[in-house]
């Protein structure tokens, strides 16, 4: 699946839910379920300090594909955490830096990547765009 | 007991009657930013609809009408918090540039290599900063005051940290993170001992505790508008005179001036002296009607509700399973930080919010104090003179609804 086809199918998922209750509970089951984080990389390194709440982002190249793995210590932020990690994982360098990131919008959950909502989301996302352009850079050469 | 009108008193504020994700507001984050009441909205809006005009110097009638509004606030401040002359009662942009002006000017004039000035763990940034500027600047020393685990100052210490080299206490009147009413008496008195000025952060304390800073005899005392429910953009800076008067000025430019030539510049007197261009003089005109509004209700009368307020709900609250109060000390008022055992700070505000409850989380801006702890931040309730035992329970039921959230 594309990573429209995979935020497309997201979107679906959470549509089926009208109440904010439901909304935020698959999103901690989400969260809950996410592969658990390797220890030896909770780095200072890996780590993005929001504000309000943490997230550990560790990245690395498998047969031409980035894959990330990461961990929030709050869990509405490691349910979206999953969602993007979900949509952009065994993804090519310029299939992250291609992709438009809609279903956040779509699924009602705006406010929790918006630049005011310091809780590590927003650098997340732009960290995993960063790290697509290092390894795209270090592919060519 | 006369009655307490909180009916009348919620009419005030319009945005309490605002429904939020479509709930009906329950406003508890009062320790960041009060509300604000139609008295005082009005008070402004006359001002920029009737006698709008830059104060001071003006010939006409506007600039005359609007320098007295201006002027007649700093009366009313200056009668507020018990000050010999309303001399003492600088208008800044917060109870932030009120820290900043004392560290810069203060600091300027008084401080060198070697200094001490002794602050608390429990400070706000804006009461540890400025000063870490200056240890920059100037090579001062910082010495901390730390604090025990039930949330009150370690007073054994702070006589400990007090010697000759001190040459400046800097505190907080109210924890904004532990609510805690510090014993800010005894610290100025102490201090006074070996000649050291004393520097009171208020900004958590003037809404809801009598404050005289004569009585007090605290050599400096900041705060701000927006949590007294006035304007945002405003504060005060109440200084002695004495020490206004040697203080060096901060900032240059209009208003704060007698005389300027290229060869020799001569500043103004007091208060102007540390005013440089044109004041926020229609927030300072709201802050004096917001000193208005609480005289009108009663200051006395309000602390009184706060605190049966404040105790019904760490009553409620206690019975919440897995709760942990952060501050307990004797003395404490206005605001509860608390952590439910299994749930993140951020998770239960952003909940919360969906039901249209507004607390604060996260560190507070005291840092230190979170690392005193052990923890990554707090939630946080904190009341107006507005709020109801029913928001209490609101509270409670959303807290317990967190809780079912996370099984």
């Amino acid at each position: 699946m594309t990573i429209k086809e995979i935020q497309d199918e997201i979107v679906d998922e959470f549509s089926m839910l009208t109440d904010w209750m439901d909304k935020y509970s698959l999103l901690i089951e989400i969260g809950n379920e996410l592969d658990s984080f390797e220890e030896e990389h909770r780095t200072e390194q890996n780590l993005i300090e929001g504000c309000q709440s943490k997230v550990w982002l560790h990245a690395w190249l498998e047969d031409d594909k980035i894959r990330f793995m990461a961990d929030s210590d709050a869990i509405i932020v490691k349910g979206i955490v999953s969602l993007l990690i979900r949509i952009l994982d065994k993804r090519t360098p310029d299939e992250i830096l291609n992709s438009e990131l809609f279903f956040i919008d779509e699924i009602g959950l705006k406010e929790h990547l918006s630049p005011t909502r310091s809780n590590g989301l927003v650098s997340m996302v732009k960290q995993m765009r960063m790290y697509a352009l290092a390894f795209k850079t270090k592919m060519e050469n | 007991m006369i009655k307490y009108p909180i009916e009348a008193i919620r009419k005030d504020f319009p945005i309490l009657s605002r429904p939020v994700n479509g709930r009906p507001l329950v406003y508890f984050d009062n320790g960041a930013t009060s509300q604000t009441p139609t008295q005082v909205v009005k008070a402004m809006e006359k001002v920029y609809l009737e006698i709008n005009s830059n104060i001071h110097r003006g010939v006409h009638t506007l600039s005359n009408l609007c320098t007295e509004a201006f002027e007649d606030a700093r009366k009313k401040v200056a009668k507020y918090i018990g000050a010999a002359s309303e001399k003492e009662v600088i208008f800044t942009r917060g109870t932030t540039e009120a820290i900043n002006l004392v560290a810069q000017s203060f600091g300027e004039t008084f401080l060198g290599k070697d200094d001490e000035i002794i602050i608390s763990a429990m400070e706000h940034h804006s009461n540890i900063v400025p000063w870490q500027l200056l240890q920059k600047r100037a090579g001062i020393t910082l010495r901390i005051i730390p604090v025990n685990d039930d949330g009150s100052l370690d007073m054994e210490e702070f006589y400990n940290l007090l010697n000759p080299k001190t040459k400046l206490v800097a505190v907080t009147h109210l924890s904004n993170v532990l609510g805690t009413i510090n014993p800010v008496e005894e610290i100025i008195e102490a201090a006074h001992n070996i000649n050291v000025p004393v520097l009171i952060d208020g900004a958590q304390a003037i809404q809801h505790l009598p404050v005289d800073v004569q009585k007090l005899d605290c050599d400096f005392y900041a705060f701000s508008g927006h949590k007294l429910y006035g304007p945002t953009g405003i504060g005060i800076l109440y200084g002695k005179e004495k020490w206004l008067n040697q203080m060096e000025p901060w900032q240059g430019g209009g208003e704060m001036i007698q005389s300027v030539s290229f060869e020799k510049t001569t500043f103004n007197e007091l208060p102007y002296k540390f005013e440089a261009g044109t004041p926020d003089y229609v927030a300072a005109i709201g802050i004096g009607a917001a000193m208005d509004y609480i005289r009108s209700i009663g200051l006395d009368i309000i602390s009184e509700y706060e605190a049966e307020l404040y105790q019904y709900a760490f009553d409620r609250l206690s019975s919440i399973e897995g709760m942990q109060f952060y501050g307990t000390a004797e003395k404490r008022t206005s605001l509860i930080s608390f952590l439910i055992k299994g749930i993140h700070p951020f998770d239960a505000g952003t909940l919360l919010d969906k039901m249209g409850i507004a607390v604060r989380t996260g560190h507070h801006c005291a840092q230190p104090l979170m690392d005193r702890f052990n923890i990554p931040g707090t939630i946080r309730a904190s009341f107006g003179l507005y709020n109801t035992k029913k928001e209490v329970d609101a509270l409670v039921d959303g807290l317990t609804k967190v809780k079912q959230l996370f099984g």
